[in-house]
């Protein structure tokens, strides 16, 4: 197959990667067949860690390595989580392909997953770590949509500072079954424990302050 | 196939270090990126603070109107803008919102979505708009349920459905341009006469698929779980129908974002912000440019032009005026 990135994209995503601290580790589930968009996931991830001497990938299968399947909570392909430098899950995940605008979603999640400061105040982080609950955040993209990568990121940082929430980015067109079970019709679409709803991006106090309610 | 807002992220250590800047920008569209540009040029320490880099441009599939550049994806024209300003290293915070402003003497107070606050000897509201809504019934109840704002968002929702679009103006227009190859049909919608430019209008001659209802005005929108369709008043027969439709794309303009100041500046019936000539609002020292602004043509290059005013206003305003340290 030909590159997904060319040289152009490929030197733009470099130096958007060039704040990386520590290394990270994306781990990719696909499936031997009947997956259609598994094989170009595979290829983005490849193609980004040869950008970067810090990113490792593993491809796991979700139908053979229930193990890893189990660990980080996986339920359908392509999806990959990515890992901190202890090979740490903190409940940053990818449902689709981060194409189209959710590259920068996912440039994001990679250089802050690396240890850079996500620049929060005290105050925030303090309010954030005493969500004990167990959240689980899906936000329902699609890749034409330039407001949506604001809403993953700010749902990936809450994920990356509690370890108790979970945050993924679900391309909806790609999970259209899940997308129709939670009614999606205009993104970003955000669902909290499948229950709660918030449309639209929101700064990261407002989000916070929805999750102090469950 | 992928859409950068090419940009590292400012590590808002860089952005903390400096303890009060000459002048802080709030906004990233036209007005915002171009004022910084214009005040860095100066000499000035200046900074962004922005939600989304590019604001509007992000909404707009295509621009032709903005001279030099014809036909360029709105996008691109925004990369372009944030190149620019990049090369003269001007620090962006972005990704976050101001969330209050509040004058200490002559200064300002600056609070961040981060948690963080900032302090500037100048200030400039460059927050542009939000999309209008129509303000019937059901149009708040059935958003997300068929009812959206951003044509380019939530398209691929309406692959071979029956989307209305309400609008007469170039956003309208556009509007239906970008539906054409997902819906299977497009009803556009508008309570008078259309206000497109003629050589837009001229390109809905060529979409089979497209209705024209005009002088009809949208009553409420109708449905179960999804929306199913709205009630339109016909004016010239006075009656009312019902179309059914999968979709509403309503584009009908933009709502000043001006709720940060409105209640120290003068504004206009509209909230949208009083400026002299100089962009100053009505309390010395800060300034607003481009859609939050009273001028009555949204426009990109109306937009740049006053962020540019704006910047070499302040720049005066600092040697002359400001009496702080
Ligand atoms: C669909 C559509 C098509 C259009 N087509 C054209 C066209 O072809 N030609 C043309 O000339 N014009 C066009 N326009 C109009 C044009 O886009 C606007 O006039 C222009 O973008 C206004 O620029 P601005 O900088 O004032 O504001 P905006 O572009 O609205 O930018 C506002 C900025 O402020 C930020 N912001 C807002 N609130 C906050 C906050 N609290 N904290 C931090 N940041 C904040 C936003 O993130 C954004 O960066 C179109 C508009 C639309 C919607």
């Amino acid at each position: 197959m030909a590159n997904l990135l060319n040289e152009e994209v490929s030197k733009q995503i470099k130096e958007a990667l060039s704040p990386m601290q520590n290394e990270i580790t994306m781990v990719l589930f696909t499936k031997e067949s009947g997956c259609n968009t598994c094989e170009e996931t595979e290829q983005l991830l490849t193609e980004v860690k040869a950008l970067n001497d810090k990113i490792s990938v593993e491809v796991k299968d979700i139908d053979k390595d229930k193990e890893d399947v189990e660990k980080y909570h996986i339920t359908d392909v392509p999806t990959f989580v990515i890992l901190d430098d202890n090979k740490k899950y903190k409940g940053v995940k990818f449902q689709g392909i981060p194409a189209g605008h959710e590259i920068n979603s996912f440039l994001s999640a990679m250089v802050f997953m690396s240890g850079l400061d996500l620049g929060l105040d005290q105050k925030i982080v303090e309010r954030l770590s005493k969500i004990t609950k167990p959240i689980d955040i899906k936000v329902f993209v699609t890749l034409s949509c330039p407001h949506c990568p604001g809403a993953v990121a700010t749902a990936h940082s809450l994920a990356m500072l509690n370890e108790n929430i979970e945050a993924s980015m679900i391309e909806a067109q790609t999970f259209q079954q899940l997308s129709v079970k939670h009614n999606v019709s205009g993104v970003p679409k955000i669902i909290i424990n499948d229950e709660f709803e918030l449309v639209g991006n929101h700064p990261i106090d407002a989000f916070l302050t929805e999750l102090e309610k469950i | 196939m992928f859409n950068f807002s090419i940009d590292k992220k400012t590590q808002s250590s860089e952005f903390d270090q400096i303890k009060k800047w000459d002048f802080l920008v709030v906004g990233g569209g036209p007005a915002g990126l171009n004022a910084a540009l214009y005040a860095k040029r100066k000499g000035l320490k200046v900074g962004i603070i922005v939600n989304e880099i590019g604001g509007q441009l992000n909404n707009t599939t295509w621009v032709d109107n903005y001279i030099g550049f014809s036909m360029i994806e709105g996008e691109e024209l925004s990369n372009k803008f944030l190149d620019h300003v990049k090369q003269l290293e001007v620090p962006i915070l972005k990704g976050v919102y101001v969330q209050g402003i509040e004058q200490v003497k002559q200064d300002f107070n600056v609070s961040v979505s981060n948690g963080k606050e900032y302090t500037t000897k100048t200030l400039l509201l460059a927050t542009g708009g939000e999309p209008r809504k129509l303000g019937v019934t059901g149009e708040k109840e059935f958003t997300n349920k068929g009812v959206t704002y951003c044509a380019t968002c939530d398209a691929p929702f309406f692959k071979d459905k029956h989307v209305i679009v309400a609008g007469g103006g170039n956003s309208a227009v556009e509007g239906v341009i970008d539906l054409v190859p997902w819906a299977s049909k497009i009803t556009l919608v508008h309570r008078s006469q259309f206000r497109a430019d003629k050589i837009l209008l001229d390109k809905l001659n060529d979409i089979d698929k497209l209705d024209i209802h005009l002088e009809t005005q949208i009553i409420s929108v109708v449905g179960n779980e999804q929306m199913t369709g709205i009630q339109a008043l016909d004016k010239h027969t006075n009656e009312k129908k019902l179309i059914k439709a999968d979709g509403l794309l309503i584009e009908i303009g933009t709502e000043a974002n001006s709720k940060l100041i409105k209640d120290i500046v003068e504004t206009n019936e509209r909230e949208e912000i009083k400026v002299d000539l100089n962009q100053m609002t009505s309390v010395p020292g800060l300034f607003a440019a481009g859609d939050v602004t009273e001028q009555p043509f949204k426009q990109i290059i109306i937009s740049a032009a006053e962020g540019a005013k704006a910047a070499l206003a302040v720049n005066q305003y600092l040697i002359q005026i400001y009496k702080g340290e």
